[in-house]
């Protein structure tokens, strides 16, 4: 390689860099140090902060509230990644072995097109207690009305499945696009050693799909918990608190009550926690390097 | 007797298959007949898969055709209600986010592929761990900067934390570009092409493919933005169909939210999505071989 090369490509890579790196200096790196910064002060957006120590976090382990939303979350990510996933996991085995066309593919990815506040609307409107569908279906078999998104227990298995419906046949995609990536050699010779559909996934598709399987989920799981949308729509929080995931609760307590200080420091102790996952996502994102491109 | 049992087997899994596409598509069909339903028979006519009477008149009044008193008398709330320009809000919003947002993070993933220059790796490395980052930690500090930059209420406070960059793109990019051949590119400066040209010329041409798929799915995750919207573009003028569809669910007048407005409102934020489903579907559905982006 020329100096000359040498010496055109370090100054254009100034040029090439500069709206990524204003992008990332303006909207990332700054916001992340500033939102550190306001969880240790009293910032109420019309106040000038001032430091107040780990005071936010002392409140917050007492907060019952928060530790409440902190359960929610997780008893709603259980939920959602379980259901998600096994159905993903089965929607494209099946595809895989017995057909994916071009028409189904796009059916299963309409759900993930649609805005999330769209799908919080239509699966309010289903699940409607008097004039929902769903209830109409009940009601038909001489059952009794069933409050979905207003009885206490059901309110966040309900919207755990709304999400479900929305995201499964996109998992189910990414999936099947990992199972693309095995050898069809290694299923004809199963089927001629007479092993039978179960066994070959048991033996053939699970293990070698695991990457990307392992890709997926922890991708769903950082995913899930950040939901917000669909129950801004749909419950906003209710029936007592029962849906008050953490990312509503910082919102909350952001942007209806003010406390900034508070929901920054709120959203440090979420952001500990995703990072985790995200360490871990970043790991197999590099793993599957060549998958990638 | 095995061959018996295998295609027993396949008929059930074809079943499997038909109830998922009908469980699939049925709320959509449900929303359609829900738009196309008169106001006043929702609570008489809740059965049938098509309704007694259809009518427009719900789309009429959502895309703000109506009087408010038609308005009203159709089971609406007579609040000034414009899909139209929400609609055209979210396209612009998509349009600009997509179009810059690609264009820049294939610039900086070139860079990092291709450029040699000192500490890159590193910056590489910095700008990715902005992926570290979940979105509420930046939404608090992020809505603070553009308050007082006075940009509340504007397009530019909307798109700004996402024109410039993403770092899955510029991470997915890269890796596009790593993989592009290099002879090609030596061929272009011998016949004396500089960085830019070789950018210009040789790696956009060449990776139509992979910015597309990033263009679309970021297309896609616009069009579905709720929090930053709801947050920085609450006014009439520029509100999103997102946005503007959880403000017609609280302007609702009874206690009962008007049904028939909402569905047909939300068919009307689902068709741009199924026109791009339209166009480019087969590289949607393609394109998710290579994201795990979600």
């Amino acid at each position: 390689m020329s100096s000359t090369k040498r010496r055109d490509d370090r100054r254009a890579a100034w040029w090439f860099l500069l709206p990524v790196s204003a992008g990332f200096v303006i909207f990332y790196g700054y916001p992340a140090a500033r939102g550190a910064w306001y969880s240790v002060t009293d910032y109420t957006m019309l106040n000038t902060p001032s430091f107040v120590g780990a005071d936010n976090y002392a409140k917050l382990v007492q907060d019952d509230q928060f530790w409440h939303s902190l359960q929610v979350t997780a008893w709603y990510v259980i939920l959602n990644i379980a259901s998600q996933t096994l159905l993903a996991l089965g929607i494209a085995a099946l595809m895989h072995r017995l057909t994916g066309s071009v028409l189904l593919r796009a059916t299963l990815l309409l759900p993930w097109l649609v805005p999330n506040v769209t799908v919080g609307l239509l699966w309010m409107w289903l699940l409607d207690t008097n004039l929902g569908f769903v209830n109409h279906l009940i009601t038909s078999l001489g059952l009794a009305p069933v409050g979905f998104l207003t009885d206490a227990t059901l309110a966040m298995p309900s919207v755990a499945a709304i999400n479900t419906w929305a995201y499964t046949g996109y998992t189910a995609l990414l999936l099947y696009a990992g199972m693309l990536q095995i050898p069809q050699h290694l299923y004809e010779s199963a089927a001629i050693d007479g092993a039978g559909e179960w066994r070959m996934f048991q033996r053939i598709t699970l293990p070698l799909l695991r990457p990307v399987l392992a890709l997926v989920l922890v991708v769903s799981l950082i995913g899930s918990f950040q939901i917000f949308d669909t129950i801004a729509v749909t419950t906003q929080g209710d029936p007592a608190s029962a849906t008050r995931v953490i990312y509503l609760y910082i919102y909350e307590q952001a942007f209806k009550y003010f406390h900034l200080g508070y929901a920054a420091a709120a959203a440090v102790c979420l952001a500990l926690i995703l990072g985790v996952f995200t360490a871990i996502q970043m790991r197999l994102l590099r793993a599957s390097r060549s998958d990638l491109a | 007797m095995r061959k018996k049992n295998f295609s027993l087997g396949r008929l059930l899994a074809w079943v499997v298959v038909a109830v998922i596409v009908v469980v699939t598509v049925f709320p959509f069909w449900w929303m359609v007949r829900t738009a196309l339903t008169p106001a006043a028979d929702l609570y008489t006519d809740n059965a049938g898969l098509l309704p007694h009477d259809p009518t427009l008149i719900n789309f009429a009044r959502v895309l703000g055709l109506t009087s408010e008193a038609e308005a009203r008398a159709a089971g609406g709330s007579g609040a000034h209600i414009n899909f139209a320009r929400y609609l055209l809000n979210s396209v612009i919003y998509c349009g600009l986010i997509a179009s810059f947002q690609t264009l820049f993070c294939a610039m900086a993933g070139y860079a990092f592929a291709r450029l040699r220059f000192p500490g890159r790796d590193l910056v590489f490395a910095v700008v990715i761990s902005a992926l570290m980052v979940p979105p509420i930690f930046t939404l608090l500090p992020n809505f603070v900067l553009v308050k007082d930059l006075g940009l509340i209420n504007t397009m530019a406070g909307m798109v700004a934390p996402s024109i410039l960059m993403t770092p899955f793109a510029v991470f997915f990019l890269r890796q596009f570009f790593l993989s592009l051949p290099r002879d090609v590119e030596e061929a272009a400066v011998l016949d004396g092409n500089g960085p830019w040209g070789i950018f210009w010329r040789i790696a956009l041409p060449m990776s139509r493919g992979p910015l597309l798929t990033i263009a679309i799915t970021t297309t896609v995750w616009a069009w579905k933005d709720f929090l930053w919207p709801l947050l920085v573009g609450r006014g009439e003028d520029n509100r999103l169909v997102t946005v503007a569809l959880g403000v017609f669910l609280q302007q609702s007048p009874n206690t009962q939210p008007d049904w028939t407005g909402l569905m047909a409102a939300s068919t009307l934020s689902v068709l741009p999505v199924l026109v791009l489903l339209g166009f480019v579907g087969k590289r949607l559905v393609q394109s998710l071989n290579f994201t795990g982006n979600k």
